[in-house]
């Protein structure tokens, strides 16, 4: 395993109105790409600025390659910060802008110039050097405060929702040029978002907060494939989650049943016996709904309409209970179901995933 | 269609009628100054007299100078008293932040008279002389609440990550103040200041209870001169008092227009 | 999401640093000389204010003498007719400001702003001016042949009126303006789109909804107007006010408690209106 560069260890945090943050512990490695996904109040703002040193945790510590620096001011802390709403100086120019970590640390001018040059390179911004922030577009401003925020050469970079004033065309292009930059320079990203899907391109590792806490953290695919809780399971992608009984063991595959019926599923990540009650994920993408029963499965439903959404169909059923199961089907329209129609759903078992099943601390 | 068009037409002449009245008394005065007659009643024609004789007159001179000094100095003063309880008070988790704030800015609520008269028998009975000094007290302590308002709104507008951004590049809560917060916020301290220059050279009231005898201000001769009825002197005086007033005004309202603009479009 | 910035101790300390010279100032020579009025207003005739002074509520008693209440019941008359008039006149020129272009606006904004800054005392200076006998308006209304003998008008309560709404109209014309400025049009539209006539539209809609404005416009017109003092003097016709009453307790009877009384009770009347202003969820007024 890397070398661990940053750890948050068992962090609480109150601003008088009940937890912002309780026990958040996180160990970050050298060059990784780290992301705090989550629903806007769930924390994520507030663990960044304890990192960066804007914000001082109640309990806790704060340690930066082997050495505590919870109570360190911000300006003291080897970390730059690329804020959401950038937060140019209106009254410098990009040029300065760029210069001013290093002005404060007293680097000389000659070593500034040089170094706001290779960063303006960087971003591809040179040509702009002498614009103030106000005329520039938000997709500029937002180069200028990731220069700005590399220029000390920080060994840790927070980005707190760098993207999320931008439409949905640049940033998809801003999101690719950020892992990149990010490769190429190998330094450690913490980044803030509440886009799963931004989360998932980018990431290395996710951390899924809620209420102040992890939810999970895990790989892009842990977390998409084996959601730990049922928060983060409906979070993320679009699923239908199923509770049953475990009826019998059948190697690792599971057989459960409920009132709708019956399904399978692996259950390899997590250590099931019978009688026991689980949750199961299935994701939309996986789900399948065919005219005869499959081997397995006994979950017959109602097809309510079908709809074509762009290279697949999707098709709404209803299981006995009235559960509403959004399943993905025939490539074309005419090969679909239709309303009214009965199916039987069914998957991969090894697709399917048990919700609380073993994820952590990979 | 017809209700539309109505508007249209009687929009601008209702607005161009009530400049008309807001600003002919205005024009009055200064048309006036240059009157011949020894009286402001009838026209007599144009002379520029009581101008040179305004300025050769040494009382006015004298008057002109305390003014100034006045105006200066206090709205000096409550430029640097304002801007730091703005400052300081901007992000207002101090204990009884909110009382200093209501006290400091009460002056602007209650009426000039009750201050005025405040000041004269709190001064008697402490024992403050009255003249030049209790005159500087007493217009910073009024012109306080113009900057202190200015300024503040702006701190409370500016985005906090701006602040935070250069103490996370390394500078210390000094270097923020100096390098950022100054002169971010000095369009709104320099306007802050002007209308209080416009406020101190305004003041009537408030002066005619603390000046003593030998310290006349410009606003007290404009008084004096209008209660025993006015004089083509005394339009030449409130001419150039309005000329000063007007040109502070006007330099603070392009300050906040223009600052205000920089911050929005850098948002 | 909004934070706090946190606050280390050093940062607190410098805050109340910076603020202590507004502090000290605002107690000094706001608190003390206030407290100084009250202390002054409850002790006996000809006794100046010290803490071991037997208190009494005389000179509030005196105040009920029915030609003091009458100079009282005046200035608030005054008061109420120049607020009403500069709401009639200016709530409908801060809506035509606010729906000029854009253009237009900053600068009519800019020629509003202007006099309300400058001297009260020379813009009424211009009335006067303009009202005497053989004044501008005579000639011009001689001239068209409407009269026949010059109209005094100076003295007249009508120039009293005039003169205050004139002095006071800005009030009322900044606040409702910027209510009417925020006010989404679409609103407007949509009532209009619903079926209602244009008036109706504008007493279900726009009226209703510019109303933090317009009470912002009235507490700002009629507390400076209770207390204005040297407007009637200027305009003539002898009319007493309370600021005149005090001035005159002051300079020309020497009873200073019975003064303290008076400007006590002005701080009281303009207090209770702000408070009733709050309680009514009124905004902070210091907005200029």
């Amino acid at each position: 395993m890397e070398e661990v560069l940053l750890s948050l260890r068992h962090i609480f945090k109150n601003f008088g109105e009940g937890d912002v943050l309780s026990d958040v512990s996180l160990d970050v490695h050298k060059g990784e790409f780290v992301t705090l996904l989550g629903a806007s109040g769930c924390g994520k703002t507030t663990t960044l600025r304890i990192v960066s040193g804007l914000e001082t945790p109640d309990t806790g510590e704060v340690i930066l390659n082997g050495q505590s620096m919870t109570d360190w001011p911000p300006e003291k802390r080897p970390v730059n910060t690329v804020f959401q709403s950038y937060a140019l100086f209106p009254h410098m120019n990009v040029e300065k802008n760029v210069a001013y970590g290093l002005k404060v640390r007293g680097v000389d001018k000659k070593t500034q110039a040089a170094r706001v040059k290779e960063m303006l390179e960087l971003v591809q911004m040179s040509e702009y050097a002498k614009r103030m922030p106000a005329q520039l577009s938000g997709g500029q401003r937002q180069r200028i405060a990731i220069a700005r925020a590399l220029a000390p050469q920080p060994q840790l970079l927070l980005l707190d929702e760098p993207l999320g004033a931008l439409d949905l065309q640049l940033r998809r292009q801003m999101q690719i040029e950020l892992k990149r930059l990010q490769k190429k320079l190998g330094i450690t990203f913490i980044y803030i978002t509440h886009d799963q899907e931004e989360a998932i391109n980018m990431s290395d590792r996710i951390a899924v907060m809620r209420g102040g806490r992890f939810e999970q953290l895990g790989t892009p695919e842990e977390i998409y494939d084996h959601p730990a809780t049922r928060y983060v399971a409906q979070f993320i992608g679009r699923s239908t989650l199923l509770t049953g009984t475990v009826q019998s063991m059948n190697g690792p595959l599971a057989v459960i049943k409920n009132e709708n019926g019956r399904f399978t599923v692996d259950s390899a990540h997590a250590a099931l016996t019978a009688g026991e009650r689980c949750e199961v994920c299935v994701r939309t993408e996986r789900m399948r709904a065919s005219c005869t029963p499959v081997e397995g499965f006994d979950l017959p439903a109602t097809v309510r309409e079908t709809r074509y959404a762009g290279g697949s169909v999707l098709i709404y059923t209803v299981l006995a209970d009235g559960t509403e199961v959004v399943a993905e089907g025939a490539t074309r329209m005419c090969d679909a179901p239709q309303a009214g129609d009965r199916v039987y759903m069914h998957w991969n078992p090894a697709q399917a995933a048990v919700i609380g099943g073993t994820s952590h601390g990979a | 269609m017809t209700g539309k068009k109505k508007r249209r037409l009687f929009s601008p002449i209702y607005l161009t009628l009530v400049l008309i009245v807001l600003y002919l008394p205005i024009l009055m005065v200064v048309i006036y100054s240059f009157n011949s007659g020894r009286t402001i009643g009838a026209w007599q024609g144009f002379t520029t007299g009581w101008y040179t004789r305004l300025f050769g007159n040494t009382l006015m001179a004298d008057a002109l100078k305390n003014s100034l000094i006045l105006a200066l100095l206090s709205a000096g003063l409550a430029g640097v008293i304002g801007t730091l309880g703005a400052i300081g008070l901007a992000h207002g988790h101090m204990r009884g932040s909110g009382f200093i704030e209501s006290l400091a800015t009460l002056p602007m609520m209650i009426p000039e008279l009750v201050l005025g008269m405040a000041y004269l028998a709190l001064f008697t009975a402490v024992g403050v002389k009255l003249g030049m000094g209790a005159l500087i007290a007493t217009h910073t302590t009024f012109c306080v609440p113009y900057v202190f308002i200015n300024v503040k709104s702006r701190l409370v507008g500016m985005d906090p990550a701006i602040e935070e951004a250069a103490r996370d590049l390394g500078a210390s809560p000094m270097r923020v103040l100096r390098d950022i917060t100054l002169p971010l916020i000095m369009p709104s301290v320099i306007s802050g200041m002007m209308l209080a220059v416009a406020m101190s050279l305004d003041d009537v009231v408030i002066s005619f209870f603390v000046t003593s005898a030998e310290t006349t201000t410009l606003p007290l001769k404009v008084y004096t001169g209008l209660r025993s009825g006015g004089t083509p002197e005394i339009n030449a005086l409130s001419t150039l008092m309005l000329v000063a007033i007007f040109t502070c005004v006007a330099v603070s309202q392009l300050l906040t227009a223009r600052s205000k603009a920089n911050l929005d479009s850098s948002r | 999401m909004a934070h706090k910035s946190r606050m280390h101790a050093g940062e607190s300390r410098r805050s109340a640093v910076f603020v202590l010279p507004m502090a000290l100032l605002a107690v000094t020579l706001v608190a003390l000389p206030l407290i100084y009025v009250l202390g002054t207003s409850l002790v006996e005739t000809g006794q100046s204010f010290s803490f071991g002074a037997a208190f009494t509520l005389d000179n509030y008693r005196r105040l009920l003498r029915a030609d003091y209440l009458l100079v009282f019941w005046e200035s608030l008359k005054l008061a109420f007719l120049t607020t009403l008039l500069s709401f009639v006149i200016g709530y409908p020129f801060a809506y035509c400001m606010a729906r000029a272009g854009k253009r237009w606006k900053s600068l009519l904004m800019m020629l509003v702003i202007i006099p309300f800054w400058t001297s009260a005392l020379v813009r009424i200076y211009g009335w006067k001016i303009l009202l005497q006998a053989n004044g501008p308006i005579n000639a011009v209304l001689r001239g068209l042949g409407l009269i026949e003998k010059n109209i005094k008008f100076l003295g007249s309560y009508g120039s009293v009126l005039l003169a205050m709404v004139y002095c006071m109209i800005s009030f009322m014309i900044l606040p409702c303006h910027s209510s009417i400025d925020k006010l989404d049009v679409t609103l407007v539209e949509a009532a209009r789109d619903l079926g209602s006539k244009p008036w109706r539209a504008f007493l279900d809609v726009t009226l209703p909804l510019t109303m933090p404005g317009i009470l912002a416009g009235c507490v700002l017109v009629f507390v400076p107007s209770v207390g204005i003092f040297y407007l009637a003097d200027i305009m003539g016709g002898g009319l007493v006010l309370v600021g005149n009453l005090i001035r005159d307790q002051l300079l020309k009877v020497r009873d200073w408690n019975t003064g303290s009384a008076m400007s006590m009770v002005l701080i009281f009347i303009t207090a209770g209106i702000y408070l009733l202003y709050r309680r009514s969820g009124g905004d902070d007024l210091g907005v200029f």
